[in-house]
């Protein structure tokens, strides 16, 4: 009983960290794509078939690079900074449940690494010590532009870590649950989050372009001032992981809001699916339905990218302490009212 | 021994060890991101308590937002070595013997307060979860758990008037 658990639990760990960095490989390219459309070019398209072996190739250069490492006496942060930036990326993949189960070998496999109860609070929790790769990298580079590039992301990904918080607790009041395997159940057939928490979604959203310092909000990169942020001084495969590491919060942070508030694994009729189809084909389209839930608010991520100019750094500032913060607390307010609302009715005597 | 024990060892060693780098070592940036994994040892103490909600909690609060901010600071004024200032010799003096002092009351206390070594009896409750948690912090603790929040909101309130006044008076 024990090993059997601990087989499945590994398989599925390892066919996530497969597929997180398939998938952030593949951003690499869709994003270079994405842009090329938007700017009416090609666009990459001579390694393989239309380009689809360019990851491999870009990978190939990365890591045949020479090393360079700038004068530092923290040799020992400097190349922790990747590594630190890398391992947060991936860490919050363990409590994503990819599908509600599968009914294989005579047992219910969950398709989640881990279902633990402070889910939710753990993503909160890895996202707030995702700040150390970048600004222990910035720091050790020895490199005043390396420096205020990893201070600047570090105070705007604290700063809009407080809304994004704050957001996600008018989602908790909702659901009473920080599990997110039981977000998702909550949100079967199409009872998605969304619709309830259009608000706090929205906030949410700009937040998490923020923490993955993506365009409008990458200052910590903002090249005609800053060379290139805080890894101006990295190169070959070490610069290649800050990159990838980006690529991967993107699509990990899709996957948090398309299971917190686009339903998860559940389409419209997935019940209907499960009766009739049998319980592992409904799952395995359920896991589609995510991965196209998924890759929509990637391709969103890079259409605004491409898009929308960068923010000034006051205004980035303004946005995020005097907007989105107390848009959040009278979202709470709101949602505390409608719960309550027959408690509150009776009081006033209606 | 046990696996939970080997476990317990190795954290405790990273602790103390941790702890002691973070006085000992020279830069402020080091002995910051000793702190840090500290704080990380220490929450996986609280895992071997079966309090996921404190490890996290103390995750979020202490490694994500508090040493955060530290280091920033750090970062910005660029402490280096030649900044630091010797201590004058009665400074030094002072503190070992006020050290010493504390030292005696801690071990007079642990040992005349006779600790209850009770069995704990299990009620079936599921005392990892959330939800037991906050009904026990907003049923029983109520009063209390009221008057720290007001303490922390009147924290938070002198600190912005704090930082005003500055901007005021230039």
């Amino acid at each position: 009983m024990d090993s059997t658990i601990i087989i499945e639990k590994s398989v599925i760990i390892l066919v996530v960290f497969g597929i997180t960095m398939l998938m952030a490989m593949y951003s690499t390219l869709a994003e270079r794509k994405v842009a090329a459309w938007l700017q009416d070019r090609i666009g990459p398209n001579r390694a393989g078939k239309g380009g689809l072996l360019q990851p491999l190739a870009d990978g190939l250069k990365l890591f045949s690079k020479e090393e360079f490492e700038p004068d530092t006496p923290n040799r020992f942060l400097f190349f922790a900074g990747p590594a630190l930036a890398m391992t947060t990326a991936l860490m919050t993949s363990a409590v994503i449940p990819w599908g509600d189960h599968f009914h294989l070998f005579g047992r219910d496999i969950i398709l989640q690494a881990t279902d633990i109860d402070v889910a939710l609070l753990y993503l909160i929790g890895v996202m707030s010590i995702g700040v150390y790769g970048i600004m222990i990298g910035g720091w050790a580079s020895n490199n005043k532009f390396s420096l205020i590039g990893a201070v600047r992301a570090a105070s705007q990904m604290i700063s809009y870590e407080v809304a994004m918080g704050l957001s996600l607790i008018a989602l908790l009041m909702m659901t009473g649950t920080l599990s997110l395997r039981e977000i998702s159940l909550q949100q079967s057939g199409m009872n998605w989050n969304v619709f309830y928490q259009p608000l706090s979604f929205l906030i949410f959203l700009i937040c998490a372009f923020a923490e993955t310092n993506r365009t409008p909000f990458d200052l910590a990169e903002c090249e005609t001032e800053l060379i290139g942020g805080y890894h101006t001084e990295y190169s070959s495969m070490k610069m290649g992981f800050y990159l990838f590491a980006e690529y991967a919060n993107m699509f990990i942070s899709s996957t948090i809001l398309a299971v917190l508030f686009f339903g998860g694994y559940n389409y419209p009729g997935m019940s209907w699916a499960v009766e009739n189809w049998g319980v592992n084909f409904a799952n395995v389209l359920g896991i589609v339905a995510l991965f196209i839930k998924i890759c929509g608010f990637i391709f969103l991520y890079m259409w605004v990218r491409w898009t929308i100019p960068r923010f000034r750094y006051d205004q980035l500032m303004h946005l995020g302490w005097r907007i989105l913060i107390p848009l959040s607390i009278v979202n709470i307010i709101i949602t505390g009212i409608v719960i309550l609302r027959a408690e509150i009715a009776i009081y006033l005597g209606f | 021994m046990s696996t939970i024990l080997i476990i317990f060892c190795v954290l405790a060693a990273v602790t103390i060890a941790t702890a002691f780098l973070t006085i000992f070592s020279r830069n402020p940036i080091h002995s910051a991101l000793y702190l840090v994994i500290c704080f990380f040892s220490i929450a996986g103490h609280y895992l071997l308590l079966n309090s996921q909600f404190l490890a996290i909690v103390h995750i979020i609060v202490y490694s994500g937002a508090i040493m955060i901010l530290f280091l920033f600071t750090i970062m910005l004024m660029n402490l280096n070595k030649e900044n630091e200032v010797h201590k004058p010799r009665i400074t030094r003096l002072g503190a070992i013997v006020s050290f010493c002092l504390i030292c005696i009351v801690l071990i007079l206390v642990f040992i005349n307060s006779k600790p209850i070594v009770g069995e704990y009896i299990t009620t079936g409750e599921d005392y990892q979860s959330i939800k037991v948690l906050g009904k026990v912090l907003l049923n029983e603790y109520m009063v209390p758990f009221e008057f720290a929040s007001i303490l922390l909101l009147v924290a938070m309130i002198g600190t912005v008037l704090l930082s005003k006044k500055e901007k005021t008076e230039k």
